[in-house]
């Protein structure tokens, strides 16, 4: 068993102390992140990314992906006791969550979120273990026009699997890829775009998009939806967990079917919110007494928070192996790695076993420490969420300010978050949706550089893409999922048509 | 979360369809320079392979074509429209932030980002907040302050000062 081996040898590399310290710094970060408006995985990643820009990578991935996974654990902290989604991802939470802690369970329904959310990154982090070292190896053989096929296949999922209107989707994506393209064209050396401007030679970072497009743009949604926390308080003690935990055990049926939904629409990049939804409404459909869900049903917390976490911990899969990352915190993670001079991908597995196999045991150690933290921590979580919110506005604005302001110590990010924070706010209210936008930009130079060199292999032709099996059912796959709310469109139109002659 | 809902009564919110056909607008345009730019540059082949514009041309083909998509589709239901973006109470809540945030990033370049924002935060707090002056004034000194000390000390990551700083010799 190779994976065995290399995985007890990334636990010796994690358990280092100054690793476990990294990891409790990222867990409480990453709840605290999780917990405030405005502040979320992606953003918080983000924020955090240029401070660690002197560290030894393994131990700033460790630390930034613990605030990751704090951050998929304190949004349940929110959404339960305030009604009030931390995260995207755990919208579906306040549904059955909320009800619970208004009936007084909020103990209960916190266990059993913190318990789900810990099984399903539980069963990624396996399915990371044992698959992802094999999807390397297979990877290693592929070329360019391989790599633009799984990029297409990623991007067109995005069109295909979004609950967005899909010519909003197509066009946010296509705006991440404009953004892209500012800048020195890496190939022939031109300048695109770039009206003559020097900021403008850099091209737009996409750690400056993030952090303005989720963090000033939630701010701005947050005062419109007007601000009353009104919580619930909780405290957790042994006996409710010990209790919950007996009670969760015949729920696992609704674990299995949420942890396959997370990891397949973790890898694919559908990402945890609308796996979150999916398996909500899985678990609603296959219950019994349909009419519990919603008014306080743990089963509607297991579900929701099981596959938000497995698709937010599967999401690395992808990102480590093919370097394509799942959601958007992934690719945050997946620039941190390019600015470390890590190159993503197959290649990682061969020569960073260190880095790569140190990530892996973190994340089980960060799982099994994070659930421990948030279970005895969480009255201090709901604490700081009494802090009023005129308070809380003003500081989050001023750390996005410095967190864009560090990346490159230049002014002109600080304006341009605020332009990203506008779009942010506008495309939120008007449906585009952010996370692909944000994955074109960090991956349109990518798919460039590999559309281009297929192109030069090909002398042009189209035929590269279809030349054998793998790519060309890649491409069939992204054609498929592309042309797939077209398919959703006509039954609509049929429909109507047929009401229609039905009425006259 | 609730932008889907339908219209209440007429004259306290933004209709959609404005919001919608500018956006849209603004995409249409951002997508035609791509296209310009693109040919500025040369989207066929040259000796040594696809040149600069070739693969933006058709990022910039795709987002003209489909926000040109939304836009016409908000300008041809433009009548019947009735979905509406926010309401006007709503919108002043997003000024009461955009105002004093947008503000606070025109001082960024003069003041540095220390002073601004100890100033936001004060401002904040006393026009929405229920605090005192000692409470307003000691958050918004002490949080650049321990910003301050993360940053430049522990993190030896310098910050934009302005002459303030200057003035007490950092």
């Amino acid at each position: 068993m190779d994976e065995i081996n290399s995985l007890m040898h990334g636990f010796s590399v994690a358990l280092t102390l100054p690793n476990v310290g990294f990891m409790l710094v990222g867990l409480l970060l990453g709840v605290l992140i999780g917990v405030l408006p405005g502040l979320g995985g992606a953003n918080g990643v983000a924020i955090l990314l240029p401070l660690t820009f002197s560290m030894n990578p393994t131990s700033a991935i460790i630390m930034l992906s613990c605030i990751y996974w704090g951050a998929l654990f304190g949004g349940a902290i929110t959404s339960i006791l305030f009604n009030i989604p931390g995260e995207p991802w755990s919208v579906a939470t306040t549904f059955d969550g909320f009800p619970l802690a208004q009936q007084g369970r909020a103990a209960e329904a916190l266990t059993a979120a913190f318990t789900s959310s810990f099984v399903g990154a539980l069963f990624a982090v396996l399915a990371i273990t044992f698959l992802a070292p094999l999807l390397a190896k297979f990877a290693l053989e592929f070329g360019p026009p391989e790599f633009f096929a799984v990029q297409m296949l990623t991007f067109c999922s995005f069109i295909g699997m979004s609950k967005e209107p899909p010519m909003k989707t197509l066009a946010a994506m296509m705006f991440g890829f404009a953004l892209a393209a500012v800048g020195m064209d890496t190939v022939t050396g031109q300048l695109r775009m770039t009206f003559g401007f020097t900021e403008m030679l850099k091209g737009f970072d996409f750690l400056i998009a993030v952090i303005g497009l989720f963090g000033i743009g939630e701010i701005l949604t947050t005062m419109e939806e007007g601000l009353a926390f009104k919580g619930k308080s909780a405290k957790i003690n042994f006996r409710v967990v010990l209790n919950t935990w007996k009670e969760l055990l015949q729920y696992w049926r609704t674990f299995i079917r949420s942890v396959l939904i997370g990891c397949w629409m973790g890898i694919t990049p559908g990402g945890a919110t609308p796996a979150s939804f999916m398996s909500y409404g899985m678990a609603r459909r296959a219950a019994k007494d349909k009419e519990s869900f919603g008014r306080g049903n743990i089963e509607g917390v297991v579900a929701p928070e099981t596959a938000a976490h497995a698709a937010g911990t599967s999401a690395l899969l992808p990102m480590l192996t093919l370097g394509i990352p799942g959601s958007p915190t992934a690719a945050v993670l997946l620039g941190g790695l390019l600015i470390w001079g890590l190159q993503p991908g197959p290649l990682l597995f061969v020569e960073q076993k260190d880095f790569v196999w140190g990530l892996i045991a973190s994340m089980y150690l960060g799982n099994i420490v994070g659930l421990i933290v948030v279970l005895t921590t969480v009255p201090w979580w709901a604490a700081i969420l009494r802090i009023p919110f005129p308070v809380i506005a003003p500081v989050i604005i001023f750390i996005c300010a410095i967190g864009a302001y560090t990346v490159h110590s230049s002014i002109f990010d600080v304006v341009m978050m605020l332009v990203f924070g506008v779009f942010g706010y506008l495309f939120k209210k008007l449906r585009y949706p952010l996370a692909p936008l944000v994955l074109a930009l960090v991956l349109g130079d990518m798919a460039e550089s590999s559309f281009r060199q297929s192109m030069l292999l090909s002398q042009g032709g189209l035929g590269i893409f279809v030349s054998n099996w793998l790519v060309g059912s890649l491409m069939a796959l992204s054609i498929f999922l592309l042309l797939l709310p077209m398919w959703g469109a006509l039954k609509a139109m049929f429909r109507r048509r047929e009401a229609r002659a039905y009425l006259s | 979360m609730s932008t889907e809902s339908e219209a209440p009564g007429p004259g306290a919110a933004l209709r959609r369809r404005g919001p919608e056909a500018g956006v849209a607008l603004l995409l249409l345009v951002i997508g035609l320079i791509v296209i310009i730019d693109s040919l500025r540059v040369g989207i066929e082949w040259a000796d040594d392979g696809p040149r600069a514009g070739y693969f933006p041309f058709f990022i910039g083909c795709l987002l003209s074509l489909s926000s040109g998509w939304t836009l016409l589709r908000a300008l041809l239901s433009w009548r019947e429209e009735t979905a509406i973006f926010s309401e006007y109470s709503q919108l002043r809540d997003v000024a009461a932030m955009a105002i004093p945030l947008t503000i606070f990033v025109a001082a960024v370049p003069w003041l540095g980002l220390y002073v601004p924002g100890a100033l936001l935060i004060g401002y904040f707090m006393r026009r929405h907040g229920t605090g005192g002056w000692l409470a307003t004034l000691a958050v918004a000194i002490c949080t650049p302050i321990v910003f301050f000390l993360i940053f430049e000390r522990w993190f030896l990551v310098p910050l934009a000062k302005g002459p303030l700083e200057a003035w007490l010799g950092f």
